[in-house]
């Protein structure tokens, strides 16, 4: 897990700087917009825990270039997940809040990296108990492969080939001090990645 | 925080960072019975056995409740009618359990130490105290922790005020336990004769006089009254009683202005409390059946997780 990267990963290289996330949702602010022909009926859903700051950029965005205030929620997937069960400690449970009724709403899901896909199924499943959104789609700000489930993104910041050893850190100020996107390659612990 | 509990039998070995990040993943827990939903999906395949040796509603409902909201497979054993009343040794009880593949064992039982035998016994099952004799009452302490919490903002450098029969309560030791190590300092009030003997080793002051006890006070907890204490001699009467010591209008206002009253129920109006006081603004009473739903879930998953 991210949390343990100084112990398990070290830094490979910078795959996005500061001013290139700033300008990659940028990029995908206009997009939004162009797909949806506006911003009416749209909700933004930050997965835990840094699509939940990735979000609120995009909010920001639209408030200053599209003069809209766009309501935002958090969504954790963690009870969700497929592999509870055979992860050794337990997932810690992040919050979940929505802005209002999602039912009619176009949902855009934010997260930071989509890797195998399991994140975004569990998202998808979370999403069904909380309501019945028109649409839902889907923002990363990176794509890193290696799907193992049938899931893709609407709106991908920048498409990072990587392998399987690798492992792909957003970090954003609020939480990590910095805006930047790393490579981390593994220098110890388990066999595989646990990143849902 | 990596979880190092896999059951809960007291919360003697609970430090106090590991009740603050158990009451804020209660949080997120509480925040599931707001949804039109109201289940997800983590526990499922999991078995959880609720053995009720005792009588019990509230309790066994709410584990119950957050069995079902987790998803896991839910077994009620009861004790009328098992082989409990057929003679069947603790000991079978435990192999039988184990052969059925339970993951988890709720236990209530009149005797002190159940809960504790079984975890022992049991490899690989988590076992949770749900009441043992006058021990303790672990959950119910992780529930009162979290409403008062909630109310309060915060409870480090709070005054609580216990109230009543503090002898024959279970609950009242294992709250006076999770509340002084969050840095709630408790003092006890009620009939001498419902006092257990060394106050002092509690790490608690007792008072005769419950206005004095109350004074100021951020958390007024009144315990249960059993209508057979009189018959004990315990306590002098019903009516004395409730206009010494218990929850009326006068005795709430001597404690501080946001103050928040708590009782473990069922209540009994009219003994320790009084309607006006139960329904009234400074009740938490219906939270902590709330709270109590929500900390069971976090219970649930947290020693219920990772691979076995």
């Amino acid at each position: 897990m991210k949390e343990q990267s100084g112990k398990l990963w070290s830094e490979k290289a910078t795959v996005m700087t500061e001013e290139d996330m700033e300008r990659v949702l940028r990029r995908i602010s206009v997009e939004i917009v162009e797909r949806n022909k506006g911003l009416d009926d749209l909700i933004l859903l930050g997965i835990q825990r840094r699509g939940v700051h990735l979000a609120a950029r995009l909010r920001e965005i639209f408030k200053v270039e599209e003069k809209v205030k766009v309501p935002a929620g958090e969504l954790d997937i963690t009870l969700y997940r497929d592999d509870i069960s055979t992860l050794a400690d337990q997932p810690v449970v992040h919050s979940t809040s929505l802005p209002g009724d999602i039912n009619g709403k176009r949902v855009v899901l934010v997260d930071d990296v989509l890797f195998t896909g399991r994140t975004v199924r569990a998202a998808l499943d979370a999403i069904t108990d909380l309501g019945r959104p028109a649409r839902v789609q889907l923002a990363v700000l990176v794509d890193r492969g290696h799907r193992e489930l049938p899931v893709a993104a609407d709106y991908v910041g920048k498409t990072v080939p990587t392998s399987r050893s690798e492992n792909v850190e957003v970090r954003v100020k609020e939480l990590d001090g910095e805006d930047r996107v790393v490579i981390c390659e593994r220098t110890g612990g388990a066999e595989h990645g646990v990143e849902a | 925080m990596e979880w190092r509990h896999k059951d809960l039998i007291t919360l003697e070995g609970w430090t106090r960072e590991e009740l603050h990040f158990f009451l804020e993943q209660a949080d997120y827990m509480e925040e599931l019975m707001n949804r039109p939903i109201k289940k997800v999906p983590a526990l499922r395949g999991k078995m959880v056995v609720n053995c009720f040796f005792e009588n019990s509603t509230r309790t066994r409902v709410s584990f119950e409740l957050a069995e079902k909201m987790l998803s896991a497979d839910v077994v009620n054993w009861s004790a009328s009618g098992s082989s409990a009343s057929k003679g069947e040794t603790l000991r079978d009880t435990v192999w039988t359990l184990e052969a059925m593949g339970a993951d988890a064992v709720v236990v209530r039982h009149g005797a002190v130490g159940v809960p504790d035998y079984l975890s022992k016994k049991l490899k690989r099952a988590s076992v949770f105290n749900a009441g043992d004799g006058t021990n303790g009452h672990p959950t119910q302490a992780l529930l009162d922790l979290h409403s008062a919490r909630k109310r309060l903002g915060g409870l480090d450098g709070a005054k609580m005020a216990m109230i009543g029969d503090v002898l024959h309560s279970r609950v009242a030791r294992s709250d006076i336990q999770a509340f002084r190590k969050m840095g709630v300092t408790v003092t006890l009030s009620g009939p001498a004769t419902l006092m257990p003997e060394d106050t002092a080793s509690l790490g608690v002051e007792y008072v005769s006089d419950a206005h004095e006890a109350a004074r100021g006070a951020d958390i007024l907890y009144f315990l249960r009254i059993q209508r057979e204490r009189q018959d004990d001699g315990l306590i002098p009467s019903i009516d004395e009683y409730h206009r010494r010591w218990g929850a009326t209008d006068s005795l709430v206002s001597a404690a501080s202005p946001n103050a928040v009253v708590m009782h473990p129920g069922p209540m009994n109006r009219g003994v320790e409390i009084s309607s006006s006081v139960a329904d009234g603004p400074k009740s938490v009473i219906l939270g902590q059946v709330r709270s109590g739903v929500a900390v069971r879930m976090a219970l649930l998953y947290l020693c219920l997780g990772g691979a076995r």
